[in-house]
């Protein structure tokens, strides 16, 4: 992985021997189905086979392909590597004395010119001479991929082919290589949460080297400007991330301020008002407003809402900044309503219908019952979605980077532009920065703060959903 | 209404009359409550609602004369001085000519009162800096063109169609908006001798992103949005199937299988911005990856889609019923053969469904994207998985944010084209669910 196709130039390129190997791979299939059928009609007919004639083909078929689809993937991964470190292994020995900053800068002149990209440093004989070496070494990793890739595969055919007689169990073997497989599929999920934990993790780290944790967590000013001269204006950079959280929580409020009740209301109205003419015309049009991508919401807040509530604002004599708190909760509280009515929906509708049939027997109106009865009852439940809500306002990120405001002012003024802690994620990693000053590894420390934060939400919501599915089951 | 049959206030016991007549009294009251709790039920559906029309009204409103584009009627003198004055006629002198210069001698045949520098630049800049361009291709496909005058319709520029199609309002003062009263003199001078011309706007559609209004297009960004949409179907419906069947059909009850399933409900939850930190940190920083690739917006939007589709492909194995398998396991079918010969084909349809629907939330998202290198102006269409692309949503992200007036139809027109897909793929999910959806 890594490397894209163009640059391996020698031998097949991995597109053909990815060919290569399927064509292979069929023909193994069809070569172990003939030996199997042919082997068995010189013993006693088809019925001695262990297995289906099929099962045999793919058991050469896996022999002819895994293995060097396995090769091709490790060579992939190690290759630029392996030949970088031989490249350096054999320069000068003035350069490689060089400390390691500056031999990798070195060798990145040597990998453009052998590109035939524009070089930093003037074309010295040193580097021309690298570069040839670098070269032939690219186009002996090429063709010894290929002919190994072709000789495993051969291999694999031959020892399938040995290997096949009427008493092997094929259909074991194969069905073992399949599960195998789909072990591998379901611990993707592992591998991404380990993925996830330590990208942000380390870097986080490496951030909290430079700033303190508590002074990241309990500082009250945040501009992560970091100088170029020293004696720049402003020059130290402030990381306390106290007014993005107090940004993000605004706005979050804002968002659950109208998502909360109108969802609520309609996940009501639809499941025990409404006709169910309507209800089979409404359900789908809201849903539509779930299906929306966030950008559009943003687009929709910076360009329509928040012009309009900053006219409003004016004509009522307030001042409203531009990029207000308000814009974005309230279209974000939108985006949100079809989130808590459908949460909502199924709660209620867990609600055991004698329930509802007990009060409206004893003479409770309909909202009577629904505010006395039904709302009780499903609480725990309203309550986990509505916290799930929370958590996704919280990592919603377009409609604010494009409606909020990127000062971080300490305010609960929602009339004032706040910034929250995706937009400063987004400022900070977009746009060409070193990948190691404080400023960029902010970031990753906001991601893991939000990544805590939003899974603590997750688990408490979900288990509380989970303890009042079996309440009523 | 809880007191009825409740001992008085004092403790003493009520009649029945009593206590009807006192429900009586309540009732009035109890009514009212009942339609105001309705009114707000009936008016939070309408907020709802109304949102949806008024986001929709206004993104149309807004998008569907970017559709459109103005060009300009110009009688084109091709002078053999400016184009070729040795007379060589050679394909070199031909491509270095200022083509430039026919068009501005062209629009002072019009309107010879502009004299001086400024208004000549004034008039220039009415006709986009890709005309020059069109008119070098006719010239080099037809050298024969020379010296001739040819009535040629070019394209304007974005001011010039900002103007045409009224967006840029006259009564604004002159020093708040970018065209002066002379340039709008002149295009009303043009428009009233027919030399404007609306087209259909072919370029939208065809080229890739530009600083020039007139010329960008979305085939670069839809096609860089394609590739990783392919990426991102060809691993997670494998990966989420095998994930899912494994899940569903095989694994034991164990702390390890526990964990995955805790660790799937979790991931589906992630906000989607933490992918594209671990896009960043893992696939760009760690495997040196390049940036801006679709190759990597793919395996991100593959690492958020899979959660989505594991749980929905599960949900498509429990409906089937247990009979299916016990029956396939009585005929002597081993476990394996049991699954992928009879569960899994009348489970398919739930999960393509769910891949469809998670298709369609990996086309609209952005967030994750912006973190992998996915925002840089790129002009070129991408040509393969490794090339620098920008995908739909990033693409309007970035218009979104461009200062110029012409850009907002564009934007607007771009989103109408990304809910246009977005919708296709939502209906087909519904028709095959409508179609082959199975109830046992």
């Amino acid at each position: 992985m890594g490397t894209c196709p163009k640059q391996t130039g020698a031998g097949l390129t991995s597109s053909t021997l990815l060919l290569l190997l399927v064509a292979i791979t069929v023909t193994g299939f069809f070569l172990g189905r003939r030996r199997a059928v042919a082997l068995a009609g010189a013993g006693g007919g088809i019925r001695s086979l262990h297995s289906l004639p099929g099962h045999y083909g793919l058991f050469a078929a896996i022999w002819a392909g895994i293995p060097a689809v396995l090769m091709i993937f490790l060579w992939q991964s190690l290759e630029s590597s392996v030949v970088t470190d031989l490249v350096i292994r054999d320069l000068p020995a003035e350069i490689r004395s060089l400390p390691d900053a500056r031999v990798g800068l070195f060798m990145n002149d040597v990998k453009n010119l052998v590109a035939g990209n524009i070089i930093s440093d003037e074309l010295t004989p040193e580097i021309r001479q690298a570069a040839d070496h670098l070269e032939r070494l690219t186009l002996l990793s090429g063709w010894a991929r290929t002919i190994l890739a072709a000789a495993l595969a051969g291999l694999g055919l031959v020892l399938a082919w040995r290997l096949i007689r009427p008493e092997l169990r094929a259909r074991n073997r194969v069905e073992s290589v399949v599960k195998g497989f789909l072990i591998a599929c379901s611990t993707i999920a592992i591998f991404t949460t380990v993925g996830i934990v330590f990208s942000v993790l380390f870097e986080s780290a490496r951030f909290f080297k430079s700033v303190p944790i508590t002074e990241f967590l309990f500082g009250l000013e945040w501009s992560p400007q970091i100088a170029i001269r020293a004696d720049q204006v402003g020059s130290s950079g402030a990381f306390g991330a106290v007014p993005l959280f107090a940004g993000t929580m605004l706005i979050a409020l804002i968002a659950m301020l109208v998502a909360a009740p109108i969802g609520l209301m309609t996940a009501v109205y639809l499941a025990e008002y409404a006709p169910r003419q309507f209800r089979s015309v409404a359900k789908p049009l809201l849903e539509i407003l779930a299906g929306i991508p966030t950008v559009v919401y943003g687009f929709f807040a910076a360009l329509v809402v928040a012009p309009e509530i900053r006219g409003l604002g004016e004509s009522l004599g307030l001042s409203v900044a531009s990029e207000s708190a308000l814009a974005a909760g309230l279209v974000m509280g939108i985006m949100i309503i079809p989130f808590v009515s459908s949460l909502s929906d199924d709660v209620i509708n867990a609600v055991p219908q004698a329930m509802r049939d007990g009060a409206l027997a004893l003479g409770a109106t309909k909202s009577e019952t629904v505010k006395q009865v039904v709302f009780p009852a499903a609480l725990p439940g309203i309550v986990g979605g509505l916290l799930l809500a929370v958590s996704r306002a919280i990592g919603e990120t377009m409609i604010v980077v494009m409606a909020a405001g990127l000062a971080a002012n300490l305010t609960a003024n929602p009339l004032e532009a706040v910034t929250t802690v995706t937009v400063q994620i987004v400022t900070l990693l977009v746009g060409d920065q070193e990948f190691d000053s404080p400023k960029t590894l902010a970031a990753f420390a906001l991601g893991l703060i939000l990544f805590v934060f939003t899974l603590a939400l997750n688990a408490i919501a979900l288990r509380v959903v989970k303890k009042y599915r079996e309440q009523y089951e | 209404m809880n007191k009825i049959g409740d001992p008085g206030a004092a403790g003493r016991p009520i009649s029945a009359d009593q206590a009807m007549a006192r429900v009586n009294a309540s009732l009035r009251k109890r009514y009212g409550a009942e339609r105001r709790f309705r009114v707000y039920g009936i008016a939070s559906v309408t907020v709802g609602l109304a949102f949806l029309a008024l986001m929709m009204i206004s993104i149309v409103g807004k998008g569907y004369s970017a559709f459109q584009q103005t060009y300009v009627d110009l009688d084109i003198y091709f002078d053999p001085e400016v184009i070729d004055p040795d007379g060589l006629r050679d394909q070199e002198s031909l491509m270095r000519a200022n083509y430039n210069t026919l068009i501005k001698d062209s629009l002072l045949f019009l309107f010879p009162e502009a004299s001086g520098r400024r208004d000549r630049r004034a008039l220039g800049a009415l006709i986009s800096n890709s005309a020059a361009f069109d008119l070098q291709d006719m010239v080099i496909t037809d050298p024969l063109l020379i010296g001739q005058t040819r009535r040629v319709s070019v394209l304007a520029s974005a001011d010039a169609d900002m103007l045409n199609k009224g967006k840029i309002s006259r009564t604004v003062p002159e020093s708040e908006r970018r065209v002066s009263d002379q340039q709008i003199a002149w295009l009303e001078t043009l428009r009233d001798r027919g030399r404007f011309e609306k087209r259909f706007n072919t370029s939208f559609f065809t080229h890739g992103d530009s600083r020039d209004p007139e010329l960008s297009g979305i085939w670069g960004a839809t096609k860089g949005s394609f590739y990783m949409l392919l990426i991102t179907l060809a691993l997670s419906f494998p990966v989420g199937i095998g994930a899912a069947i494994y899940l569903e059909e095989f694994a034991p009850k164990n702390p390890v299988t526990d964990f995955i399933e805790i660790n799937i409900n979790n991931l589906a939850a992630v906000p989607s911005i933490v992918f594209g930190l671990l896009g960043l940190g893992v696939f760009l920083n760690f495997f040196s990856m390049p940036r801006s690739a679709p190759m990597v917006g793919g395996l991100v939007l593959t690492l958020m889609t899979l959660p989505t589709i594991i749980i929905s492909a599960r949900a498509s194995l429990k409906s089937v019923p247990p009979s299916i398998r016990e029956a396939a396991l009585g005929m002597g079918a081993s476990q394996m053969q049991s699954t992928f010969h009879h569960v899994l084909p009348l489970a398919m349809p739930g999960m393509l469904t769910g891949t469809i629907i998670g298709m369609a939330r990996a086309l609209g998202e952005t967030a994750p994207l912006l973190m992998i290198g996915m925002v840089a102006f790129i002009v070129d269409i991408p040509q393969g998985l490794f090339d620098p692309s920008t995908a739909l949503p990033v693409q309007i992200y970035l218009w979104a944010d461009a200062p110029e007036r012409a850009f907002v139809e564009r934007t607007s027109a771009a989103i109408m084209v990304l809910l246009g897909f977005l919708v296709l793929m939502n209906l087909s999910a519904i028709i095959l669910r409508k179609r082959y959806e199975r109830r046992w």
